[in-house]
């Protein structure tokens, strides 16, 4: 291969005349045999050249879907094959029992209290976190001075380890000795006992979410509220719209694609939430009497402490047709918000506000 | 018409103050309220952190004072020590930092190397595997553990770092992340440029796409080395306590008192294992944060 020069540097004309008229002269000589030898190399090298463009793409796919395929495919249609039988941790695939092992997770009480805990932290989790995330973001969207280090400054419990948020938590709602207890008692309350009693422990782990997730989705709907025009304001604001009724009339019709997405990732999330329950109380499996178990710290006592793959599995697939179901209930309630709707705020030559972002490899 | 007659009508004082007054409301710039409710916000989203930095300087009595402790004690170093000495601490650092990068410069080749593959390559069957990636995106591969698990028992990988790095080496979301910026960043002219130079597939991407796609790499890494730092589910199942990640030598370290946890030597573990993102975070939280209302907004 030649050397190439930088890319600044091409200029597409130029170079083509300059490359076409170079291989036609390096080299050649002027005897028969050396033109016959250097038309065939120059075959080959086209074949080559071809050869290269055609599978070029194919090879430059392959290492991701291979891998992907791997790690990311075959375990999930696995867990299949592998909740259709007995099968033990350590002593490997038993006998075929069929659907016997759904049967037992669903008719098993803890798996609905698991259901009950993971509905009630999800609901607890994403409703004042939208809310909270919609009203920083209004108040980002602003000709802010030191717009970066707010920015940065609500953004900031996002960096913070789920583990580190659950055992930091742990303690500021600790009965006894947490920041918490103590402006309870100067307030003369009773104590709390948050990780004991269901609804004050799912309020703890709830915040626990709150406070790591609401910056980032500001920073999300941030932007899709940046993507709003700004003559659309001015306009209404000379047509005699105040600041609340802005808000209410063009801000949040405008985002609602992106409230949508924000709140389909959070359902997916909040749905597998495992290390903040687990941490909550370390030594237990979602408290002593599973008044905070959720679905995956379930999954994770049967696979684990108690090495019954085959029911893990089983619990792994009906978790994966939950969430399958919640996003088709979440689509099917933004249909029928959006037909419902009274003519939407419609503005031309717009971006496109959303459809996906990273999720910081949520759980 | 409205701005017309406006004009004619005679510049009194009243007029004037109408003018500014409407103008203002048009182009308000954020008042003390703003700036105190973004305040109160910073407060919120700061005082976990500080409150396990002053009560892990200090002694585990101080955690329920009235009003809570604010000033940071002198106890630190010695709490520090003690966390270093209960649970294998810098070798969780130092393994967390080789998953951590390992994971995030695989993701990064792969998904760059495939996203320009569905960018700017023309080959049969594009667009029906571009839609089997995102519809991939959405699958929680985190419901495959136990075959996966499975699986690195029997590659006898249990223990070992890989057994978390390789099933973190590629996300269908960098695939498709990596594609959108690059659709849009290079020009078809470019590649055609290059072929017709005489460059080769691999020097094309090598040589235009590559410095094209710096920006997104960079973004695409720090946020795939922040999702591996923070991962505990997949580590604690696969990392024993000997050779932990930062994450599950925290969650050791929490569990290490037993029913009487000593708790200002936990947050001061809690505090260490957050102190290398927080570099991180100074360092490039405005990318980060680009990254994020980029993700957001390009779709």
């Amino acid at each position: 291969m030649r050397p190439w020069p930088p890319v600044a540097t091409l200029t597409p004309l130029t170079r083509i005349g300059r490359s076409m008229s170079s291989t036609s002269t390096t080299s050649t000589t002027p005897t028969q045999r050396d033109t016959a030898k250097s038309r065939s190399a120059l075959t080959f090298r086209q074949k080559l050249s071809n050869f290269d463009y055609k599978v070029s793409p194919f090879l430059y796919i392959a290492p991701f879907f291979i891998l992907f395929a791997l790690i990311g495919i075959f375990p999930i249609v696995y867990t299949l094959n592998v909740s259709l039988y007995d099968w033990h941790l350590l002593k490997g695939q038993g006998d075929f029992v069929g659907l016997a092992n759904y049967q037992s997770v669903l008719s098993d009480p803890f798996f609905w209290n698991a259901f009950g805990n993971t509905v009630s932290i999800f609901l607890l989790s994403a409703l004042p976190q939208l809310v909270f995330a919609t009203v920083i973001a209004a108040l980002l969207d602003q000709t802010l001075r030191g717009k970066t280090f707010w920015r940065m400054s609500i953004l900031l419990p996002y960096i913070v380890a789920p583990v580190a948020v659950a055992v930091i938590f742990a303690q500021i709602f600790n009965q006894y000795t947490g920041p918490v207890a103590g402006l309870l008692d100067l307030f003369g309350l009773d104590p709390i006992r948050w990780a004991f009693d269901v609804l004050p422990s799912h309020i703890a782990i709830a915040s626990m979410v709150n406070w790591r997730w609401t910056g980032y989705n500001a920073l999300i709907l941030l932007a899709a509220m940046q993507a709003i025009p700004r003559d659309v304001y001015e306009s209404a604001a000379l047509d005699g719209a105040n600041k609340i009724r802005r808000f209410w009339s063009i801000t949040i019709p405008m985002i609602r694609p992106t409230l949508i997405f924000v709140v389909i990732t959070a359902t997916i999330g909040g749905l597998q939430i495992f290390t903040e329950p687990k941490l909550f109380d370390g030594r237990t499996n979602g408290g002593g009497s599973r008044q905070f178990q959720t679905i995956v710290l379930y999954l994770y006592e049967l696979a684990f402490p108690r090495r019954d793959f085959g029911r893990a599995a089983a619990t792994a697939w009906i978790l994966f047709i939950i969430i399958i179901l919640a996003g088709l209930i979440n689509y099917a309630i933004t249909r029928a918000i959006r037909t419902n709707d009274v003519k939407p705020v419609k503005v031309s030559k717009q971006r496109p506000y959303v459809t996906t972002t990273y999720n910081g490899g949520r759980k | 018409m409205s701005a017309l007659t406006e004009r004619l009508r005679p510049a009194t004082p009243e007029r004037f103050a109408e003018r500014r007054a409407r103008r203002r409301a048009t182009y308000e710039r954020p008042g003390v309220f703003t700036y105190a409710l973004l305040a109160a916000f910073f407060a919120g989203s700061a005082f976990p952190l500080w409150w396990s930095f002053v009560i892990g300087s200090r002694q585990s009595s101080d955690t329920n004072l009235v009003p809570p402790a604010v000033v940071p004690g002198g106890n630190f170093l010695a709490n520090a020590s003690e966390v270093f000495a209960t649970v294998p601490f810098f070798q969780a650092l130092i393994n967390s930092i080789i998953i951590s990068t390992a994971i995030a410069a695989s993701v990064v080749f792969f998904s760059t190397l495939a996203g320009y593959s569905f960018a700017k390559l023309r080959f049969r069957g594009r667009n029906g595997l571009l839609v089997g990636v995102i519809a991939t995106m959405a699958i929680p591969t985190q419901l495959g553990i136990i075959p996966l698990f499975m699986l690195m028992a029997q590659w006898h990988w249990i223990g070992t770092l890989q057994a978390v790095i390789v099933p973190g080496m590629v996300t269908a979301f960098g695939v498709f992340f990596m594609r959108q910026y690059l659709v849009d960043v290079i020009p078809d002219e470019l590649i055609e440029a290059a072929r017709m130079d005489g460059a080769n597939m691999w020097g094309t991407f090598w040589n235009v796409a590559i410095p094209a796609a710096k920006p997104a790499m960079a973004v695409l890494g720090l946020f795939s080395f922040m999702a591996a730092w923070t991962d505990f589910l997949w580590p604690l199942l696969v990392l024993g306590p000997t050779n932990p990640s930062v994450q599950t030598a925290l969650a050791a370290l929490s569990a290490s008192g037993g029913q009487t946890p000593d708790n200002s030597l936990v947050l001061t573990g809690a505090v260490l294992s957050v102190v290398p993102l927080l570099i991180l975070f100074i360092v490039a939280g405005k990318q980060l944060i680009a990254g994020i209302m980029q993700g957001a907004v390009k779709g």
